[in-house]
């Protein structure tokens, strides 16, 4: 076996635009850095540019407008070039305002990542300590910095830079915690790595982009303060000009010349703005959460473009409560399209259980999903197929019918119950809910019910329980409210979607106990999602495999699970160790499933098959009825009934 | 014995706040286990029930509230082995989430030179070697090693925990649920790549999984822990044939098999104990069968289980219950495929 | 709930007392001699003594500290030389003019961005996304006292629609309609900022639980795009965004020196200015810490209400 996984292929190395691609992709980004690229240029070559003097008074032209001989903006109250002061106020504000920020960055963010990496008492001390400073509103304390050194613009740096400090620290605090908690920290440690090269070496590089969001996005906000202090004259004094000070001498003569604290106003503005701009776009580079567009809001119900439609359901699932034909979902992101589910086609009969097993990223979840619409769009979105609940297209139906099947005589139950429950209302209330959306019923009725319910999946107290929020009950217990939420309404069809797979082994015992005595005693149809065959054998009546977002084969669970026809099947079953026969060697599968945005021609298996053969990579391999049984494999050279045996 | 622990307790919180004290956590109590040279130490328990915490005090990382581990006859508190060497060039430590346990900015080269360089103090090319005899071990490509973390699957990131606590040159692995968070056709490929490493390096294995069958499937011994103790112990090769804890007895019934309808979960849902108030007798009694008043009064013992004469190596087992499970074959043994 | 508002408050007396221990150290750092600047350059040094003496300045560091502390317990935060008056009388009248300002705007920005969050979330990407984006980057980079110059500009000298400064009208003013029509400038230009800065994490913070897993449950209940957006998302979003309207309060009621001074409002900022440049002591230290008391306070009610909205934090 170590041959077969030392072939194991690697996987595509992810093409990824560069970062520069990506920052020039973002056109205000872009548009914000070359205005403020056009402003510092001016502003370091202020000096070499055919000026007059900023601090020269010259009376005589006192408040000269703008776009005059000369005097391109005007003069002052002094007679002072504005066009010169500017450039030089300009010059003079980035300066203080970028050294503040790299004060404030650099003291801040080593108190953070002391206090984050030494947790205990040190982060109890010097937390306390910041606190203290954030206990003073922002400004207030930049004021009374300045009062004790007096005014004056260096003061006015320092006072900025101090007052933000915490806001550092308490940033770069948060991330060292969380990362000093993770395992590669341990892991080095483990390496014989010391805490100071632990936290020099492991933690520092992943705190740097949070440092450098962090300074990018507020390097405006201390220019516009440092700004403030020189406008209110604690800053610059006279006759040294910057921005803030310039307005400030210019509000004086607001009514009579307003050119002279107008202008000012309007490079601040610019200056700040175009780095708002530009720290947005960094923090959207550095931040992958952002990048990967996965901060889109999900639309009520997955968006469906489909190139023809089927008007109505093949005859052989004419009668069928749930039956799905040919669905195809797919993911858009950026220039890739993931193919998660193709050509899919399961068919569901009252009553039924129905189970679908694959490894993650098979396209089990989705293909669930597909049923009621809820993928999230974007990025996902139905390109073909039928989705038939008692014959109609639910891909069709408008969104109003589609809300009231859902819940109603579709239900879901999910795979994490922690996560899948609103952690701030009471678990009795959001069982309530479920029942509200569907049936008028008075609130005492709905309690009652609710109530019902509850005692229906067996929880203990479930009086008491009806106020308790998820995070107060074991995942188990969980499991039992999102499984008495499905069932309000009284479905009549369950799509589980790996119900058991986050519980214990004997919560799971209790939960499958649990299902398979509500769906006989509610006559309602599952379609029960698992990677574990076991799991399938004890609640399922047939099991179609996925592989590569495809159906690979289907049939009564208990024929497929003896006799295996397609190979990816067999060795599914065959690489997990059973109980009881401990020297089984592992049939382990070498390699990976294929990636789905590359699915290769022909059948998606072929890399990992040791029956594959050359026609193996060809066309396109097609679901196959096996026998009448309504067994079907989608394979060229099937597994023989009898002839393979195991390992 | 290479590897004995005596009487091990880790407590969490406690101590003195503004507004009085902190409620204590038993995660782990009371634990005594031994394991010999070259075998395979299976620990097997639901969610929560101090596995990680005791694995975690066995390399280091974290400190045994009393209690000692004892390597080789040396006792580890200082972080030492009796060599002097620092313990984690002697015992290593495989992680569960295989992407985590990497650090997402450096490359494979990186993580796997700084044991090597801290531990071992080698120099630039017997590091290089060594890197290459690594990346064979766990049959990964030499081109791998200046990648980052997100570009491998979760199998090869795993394989790559694994290369880095090789790297120290360990004789004990500590692997805590190395295969749970891999697909299973990815968990055969790094079961068997352990097996074989533990032939070819002589290693030892304390193997730590919620999966009964992956337990069985590599261990010599087992020991099964419920609410932070060990309730029983036994030989891999015969304890889950003849379970005698009832907690024993109820993982087998609960655990699905293909191909098989046979699991009886408990008719009543069934919640552990509140860690920060545990009852004063057996932990397991309010889910037990054969719970009677004694149970509930005091904690069992971890005793050598009564011999059995249709069993030549009851001798080996020991189990924590007053009322353990009388031989049942049919009932409780696991299935014949 | 009753027994968390207690401890909280009782936390929250370490914190005043750092409060006045920060104010305290600030004010004696002050280089110079407050005894010259009250009584100005041509002083004798006799007087100067004197009037160190009678202030208490003479005694050792810790002594005045608790004199000070022990004085502001029984209500006396001294007298402001240079109003010549009780700073604790000066104070709270300048604070409540302060507090309608900053009470007004925080409103403003609260409601305000909380609503124009919400709908950016729903429509993202849409115009109304687009439009709202924009005007809260430029709401976030203006500066507010300049912006407060440009509305005077506009509102009260071009079009003459409303007073440009002050509180009330000199002659026949005082009522409500009147301090209204004050009011309403300066509480917007103080507004825009936090405004901004509040949609914009209202609108992050919905669109990271519209993702959630309790969403898409919520979706397969059955509820209606309405319960789902205002009922589930909008429940969870607004934990998050309860500790930024709290900061954005520090921020607020820090910004209102600026438009104190830009609108002439009777209010704490413009008269620390003031007496930050007259070298008032007492009133800066007394007009500091009932601010920064203030903000300690605000901050406990916001704590509060996150806990109530949030089952998950310890009570
Ligand atoms: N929100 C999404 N955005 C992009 N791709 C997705 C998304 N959700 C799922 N996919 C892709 O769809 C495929 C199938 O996923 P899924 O149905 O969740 O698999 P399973 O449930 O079998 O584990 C995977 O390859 C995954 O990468
Ligand atoms: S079609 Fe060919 S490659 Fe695919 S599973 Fe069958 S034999 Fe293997
Ligand atoms: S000690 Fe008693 S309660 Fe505990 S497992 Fe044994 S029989 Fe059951
Ligand atoms: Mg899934």
């Amino acid at each position: 076996m170590t041959a077969a996984a030392a072939t194991a292929k690697e996987p595509p190395r992810a093409r990824r635009p560069g970062a520069w691609a990506l920052f020039a992709n973002n056109r205000l980004a872009a548009a914000g850095l070359v205005i403020l690229v056009a402003i510092v240029l001016v502003a370091l070559a202020a000096p070499l540019l055919p000026l007059p003097p900023p601090d020269i008074t010259d009376p005589a032209n006192r408040l000269i407008r703008p776009l005059q001989e000369g005097h391109l903006l005007g003069t002052d109250q002094l007679g002072r070039d504005l066009l010169s002061r500017l450039l030089y106020g300009t010059r003079m504000s980035l300066a203080v305002g970028v050294s503040a920020t790299l004060v404030a960055a650099l003291i801040g963010s080593l108190l953070g990542l002391i206090a984050g990496y030494a947790g205990g008492r040190t982060d109890n001390v010097l937390m306390r300590g910041i606190d203290m400073l954030m206990a003073f509103p922002y400004i207030l304390l930049a004021l009374a910095i300045v009062a004790v050194l007096g005014p004056g613009l260096m003061n006015a740096l320092y006072a900025i830079a101090v007052v933000n400090i915490p806001f550092f620290a308490r940033n770069i605090r948060g991330i060292t915690l969380g990362l000093a908690r993770r395992e590669f920290v341990d892991a080095a440690r483990l390496s014989g790595k010391s805490n100071v090269a632990i936290l020099g070496t492991e933690i520092l590089p992943n705190v740097l982009p949070t440092i450098v969001i962090t300074m990018s996005t507020t390097v405006g906000w201390m220019i516009l303060e440092t700004a403030g202090l020189s406008f209110l004259g604690l800053g610059a004094q006279p006759p040294q000009a910057d921005l803030g000070s310039m307005l400030g001498e210019g509000r004086k003569l607001l009514f009579n010349a307003p050119h002279v604290s107008i202008i000012p106003g309007v490079m601040i503005f610019a200056i700040v703005m175009s780095i708002n701009l530009v720290g947005d776009g960094i923090r959207d580079l550095l931040d992958p959460r952002l990048r990967s567009g996965a901060l889109a809001r999900p639309a009520a119900r997955t968006a469906v473009n489909r190139e023809s439609v089927a008007d109505a359901p093949r005859e052989e699932n004419a009668n069928a409560l749930l039956a799905l034909e040919g669905l195809n979902t797919r993911f858009e992101v950026g220039d890739e399209i993931y193919h998660a589910v193709n050509e899919v086609d399961l068919k569901l009969n009252a009553e039924d259980c129905l189970g679908v097993v694959g490894e993650s990223g098979s396209g089990k979840s989705v293909t669930a999903m597909s049923i009621l619409g809820l993928v999230p769009t974007p990025a996902g979105r139905i390109v073909g197929g039928r989705v038939n609940f008692h014959g109609d297209d639910l891909l069709s139906v408008p969104l109003e019918r589609l809300r009231t099947l859902r819940g109603g005589a579709i239900a879901c139950i999910f795979q994490d119950p922690l996560s899948s429950l609103h952690p701030l209302f009471p678990v009795g209330e959001q069982v309530a809910e479920a029942i509200r959306a569907h049936q008028p019923l008075s609130k005492e009725e709905v309690r009652q019910r609710t109530l019902e319910l509850l005692q229906l999946v067996q929880i203990p107290n479930a009086e008491q329980r009806l106020s308790a929020y998820p995070h107060e009950l074991s995942g188990g217990m969980r499991q039992r409210v999102c499984i008495a939420m499905a069932l309000a309404n009284d479905p009549e069809v369950v799509i589980a979607d790996e119900p058991t797979t986050a519980l214990d082994v004997t919560v799971q015992a209790q939960m499958l106990r649990l299902l398979n005595r509500l769906r006989r005693e509610r006559n309602a149809a599952v379609l029960f999602i698992t990677h574990d065959f076991g799991v399938v054998s004890e609640i399922c009546d047939r099991v179609a495999v996925m592989y590569a977002g495809r159906i690979v084969e289907t049939g009564p669970a208990e024929d497929v699970i003896h006799a295996p026809a397609h190979p990816y099947t067999r060795k599914l079953i065959d690489c997990v160790p059973v109980l009881g026969e401990q020297d089984r060697q592992l049939d382990a599968i070498p390699g990976l499933p294929p990636a789905v945005n590359r699915l290769p021609e022909g059948c998606a298996f072929a890399d990992r098959c040791d029956r594959a053969r050359d026609d193996c990579r060809v066309g396109n391999v097609e679901l196959a009825a096996l026998n009448k049984e309504g067994r079907a494999v989608r394979c060229l050279y099937p597994l023989v009934e009898g002839a393979e045996g195991s390992g | 014995m290479l590897l004995e622990v005596e009487n091990l307790t880790r407590q969490f919180g406690g101590g003195r706040t503004l507004t009085g004290r902190r409620p204590v956590v038993h995660a782990v109590s009371d634990i005594s286990l031994s394991i010999d040279e070259g075998r395979t130490l299976g620990v097997v328990g639901e969610s929560g029930c101090g596995k990680s915490t005791f694995a975690r005090m066995l390399v280091g990382l974290d400190q045994p509230t009393s209690g000692s581990i004892r390597l080789a006859g040396h006792d580890i508190r200082g972080g030492r082995s009796a060599d002097g060497r620092p313990l984690s060039a002697t015992v290593q430590y495989v992680f569960q989430d295989p992407v985590s346990s990497l650090n997402p900015r450096k490359t494979i080269r990186q993580t796997l030179t700084a044991p090597m360089r801290h531990l071992l103090k080698m120099d630039a090319g017997q590091r290089e070697r060594r890197l290459d005899e690594l990346m064979d071990a766990v049959n990964l490509r030499p081109e791998f090693l200046d990648r980052y973390p997100h570009e491998f699957s979760g199998g090869q990131a795993q394989r790559i925990g694994i290369a880095r606590a090789l790297a120290a040159e360990p004789r004990i692995l500590v692997l805590d649920e190395p295969v749970s968070a891999l697909d299973v056709s990815v968990q055969a490929q790094v079961l068997n790549l352990l097996a074989d490493l533990k032939r070819e390096l002589g290693l030892t294995y304390v193997f730590i999984s919620h999966d009964l069958s992956v337990i069985e499937s590599i261990s010599d011994e087992i020991a099964v822990m419920y609410f932070g103790r060990v309730v029983e112990t036994g030989p891999g090769s015969t304890m889950f044939h003849r379970p005698r804890h009832p907690y024993t007895g109820l993982l087998l019934r609960s655990a699905p098999v293909p191909g098989q309808r046979r699991i009886h979960g408990e008719p009543k849902p069934a919640e552990l104990p509140n860690p920060f108030d545990p009852p004063p007798g057996c932990a397991f009694a309010a889910r037990c069968e054969n719970a009677r008043d004694d149970c509930r009064a005091s904690v069992p013992p971890l005793d050598i289980a009564t011999p059995d004469a249709a069993d030549p190596e009851s001798g080996k087992a020991h189990v924590a219950c007053y009322h353990p499970l009388a031989e049942k074959p049919d009932k409780n043994a696991p299935p014949t495929p | 709930m009753g027994a968390y508002i207690l401890r909280r408050l009782i936390f929250a007396i370490p914190v005043l007392f750092g409060l006045t221990v920060i104010v305290f150290a600030i004010m004696a750092l002050i280089p110079g001699d407050p005894a010259v600047a009250i009584l100005g350059s041509y002083a004798t040094p006799e007087n100067v003594e004197k009037l160190n003496r009678d202030l208490g300045l003479d005694k050792p560091l810790v002594q005045q500290y608790v004199t000070w502390v022990g004085n502001m317990l029984q209500g006396d935060f001294g007298r402001s030389y240079s109003l010549n008056r009780p700073v604790l009388d000066e104070v709270l009248e300048r604070f409540s003019a302060t507090l309608i300002l900053a009470g007004t705007a925080l409103l403003l920005c609260s409601v305000l961005g909380l609503i124009a969050g919400i709908v950016s979330a729903v429509r993202q990407f849409g115009w109304a996304d687009r439009v709202i984006t924009f005007a809260v980057l430029i709401g976030i980079s203006t500066p507010s006292f300049w912006l407060g110059l440009l509305l005077i500009l506009l509102f009260a000298v071009t079009w003459q629609l409303l007073p440009a400064s002050g509180m009330y009208a000199i002659y026949g003013g005082g009522d409500l309609p009147d301090l209204l029509k004050h009011l309403i400038l300066p509480a917007v230009t103080l507004a825009v900022v936090a405004t901004g800065v509040i949609a914009r994490l209202t609108r992050a913070a919905m669109l990271e639980v519209l993702r959630q897993d309790y969403v898409r449950t919520a979706r397969a209940k059955g509820l209606t795009e309405r319960q789902v957006i205002y009922r589930h998302a909008f429940r969870a979003a607004l934990v998050a965004v309860i500790p930024v309207i709290g900061i954005q309060a520090g921020f607020v009621l820090g910004g209102a020196v600026y438009i104190e001074t830009v609108f002439q409002w009777p209010g704490i900022g413009a008269m620390l200015v003031k007496a930050i440049s007259t070298r008032d002591l007492l009133l800066v230290q007394g007009g500091v810490l009932v601010v920064a008391a203030s903000y300690v306070l605000f901050n406990l009610l916001a704590d509060v209400a996150q806990h109530m909205l949030d089952p998950r934090l310890k009570l």
